[in-house]
């Protein structure tokens, strides 16, 4: 509570002596990225019916995860139980899976039912803004107990900057995928 | 403390021999060959229980209470099974010529009572140690699934004496011999319950190869009002039939006093 106190006394301070100082911060806030995905998850006609797991990251050029962006599972399972199953996301497993420690600060959360969903990412968390220009794609990754899994991937090109929006269809346990930078 | 492991270590051999339809993990049988033209004609069969269908991955299914039901109608329980750490496999030898039936059919029994002023949960083949009530406990609940799950092989020709349903517990009556069953032709099926046409009644058919397919690809068919289903499956393929009556019921325990079914039946569906 004191160091912002001192530091809002700071900014005050540097605002009386420079204008110049507080600019540049502002302009590049306007020129990071936020990132929205929606996805669907298809009603299914199925003997039995858990929800999905889903993974959300972008792959580059190489197949390399560029940024982990969302794993949905039962996170409220006891002595995560739920962890178990996340294998299951065999891509995503493989590509940052393996490597990571669940839950994932800011990427963990729980599953969701059939339906349409949004998740949105800002600037801090998309990563987007470390990324050099170029060919990008945005993967989504279902897996269903006692069901299938499906990748659907949409690619896009970032430049670096500016807005621009993209989508794909997955066939049976993905619906509709679509992405969004503004 | 100890007592209660131990119990709970004969609950989990009691589970590895047949629990379907509460859990995501199935007990599928799963045979060699559907038809097998030789002289001296065997088939081999594997069980096991998994989540991922035809993978050995988690629990064998045991074969113990495996019945073989030949051509002419004759019932027999096999022997020779082998009890793996992932499957069960037996070797059945075919003398007859004609369709044989592979199954399997339990009650499982979920239960709770109260002993020594503790409730106690249980769960078990019907008959099984891990399924019986001690003396002296009271509040006794207790709730059954029946449950068959089998297979169809035939040996050089097609018959229809091992094909005839008990009338007990849920059934597919085959009228398209299960192992005559082609790619793109009409497949006809009827299911009772206890002897009782089921109409409007679903079933699923799952193929095999989900792991390198992603998708289940699961089908999903229903009786008429006679109870008799006319339908076609669009690829060659092991496909696992499965049926539930209720057919809403929910997961985990039944109600006290419900009774719940479960039919499964490993078909293949060759190219025409």
């Amino acid at each position: 509570m004191n160091m912002s106190k001192t530091l809002s006394l700071t900014l005050q301070n540097s605002l009386r002596n420079s204008l110049i100082l507080t600019l540049p911060l502002a302009s590049s806030w306007a020129m990071a990225a936020d990132l929205s995905v929606k996805f669907d998850l298809p009603q299914l006609n199925v003997a039995e019916y858990h929800k999905p797991y889903v993974a959300i990251w972008i792959e580059r050029a190489d197949q390399s995860v560029a940024s982990n962006l969302a794993v949905l599972y039962d996170v409220k399972k006891k002595d995560n139980a739920g962890e178990k199953w996340v294998k299951d996301l065999r891509t995503w497993w493989r590509k940052a899976g393996r490597e990571a420690t669940l839950p994932i600060d800011g990427v963990s959360g729980a599953t969701r039912a059939a339906g349409s969903h949004t998740l949105n990412f800002n600037a801090a968390r998309n990563g987007l803004d470390k990324l050099p220009a170029g060919e990008y794609k945005l993967v989504v990754e279902a897996a269903r107990e006692a069901g299938g899994r499906e990748l659907v991937k949409v690619p896009f090109n970032w430049a670096g900057k500016g807005k621009l929006a993209a989508n794909a269809a997955g066939k049976e346990e993905l619906g509709a995928v679509s992405l969004q930078i503004q | 403390m100890q007592l209660r492991t131990m119990k709970a270590a004969a609950l989990g051999l009691a589970l590895a021999t047949l629990t379907l339809s509460a859990q995501a993990h199935r007990g599928w049988l799963l045979p060699s060959n559907s038809m097998v033209e030789a002289k001296e004609a065997w088939v081999t069969l594997d069980g096991a229980i998994s989540e991922g269908l035809f993978e050995f991955h988690h629990v064998p299914l045991r074969l113990d209470g495996l019945t073989i039901t030949d051509p002419d109608g004759v019932t027999t329980q096999a022997t020779g099974a082998v009890l793996g750490k992932y499957r069960s496999t037996i070797d059945v030898r075919l003398p007859k010529d004609g369709t044989y039936r592979l199954a399997i059919v339990n009650n499982n029994v979920f239960g709770s009572y109260k002993l020594d002023g503790e409730t106690r949960r249980f769960r078990g083949v019907e008959g099984s140690p891990g399924a019986q009530v001690p003396a002296g406990a009271t509040d006794v609940e207790t709730s059954t699934t029946h449950a068959r799950l089998e297979t169809f092989v035939s040996a050089n020709s097609t018959s229809e004496g091992a094909l005839k349903p008990s009338g007990v517990g849920l059934e597919l009556v085959p009228v398209t011999n299960p192992t005559d069953l082609r790619a793109g032709e009409p497949i006809r099926f009827k299911f009772q319950l206890d002897g009782k046409p089921l109409a409007n009644f679903p079933f699923s058919m799952v193929p095999g190869g989900v792991k390198y397919r992603g998708t289940l690809g699961e089908l999903r068919f229903t009786t008429d009002a006679k109870g008799e289903a006319s339908f076609t499956v669009p690829s060659a393929n092991m496909y696992w039939l499965s049926a539930k009556y209720p057919f809403e019921a929910g997961k985990g325990r039944p109600e006290p006093g419900a009774r719940r079914y479960s039919y499964a039946a490993t078909l293949e569906v060759l190219p025409q």
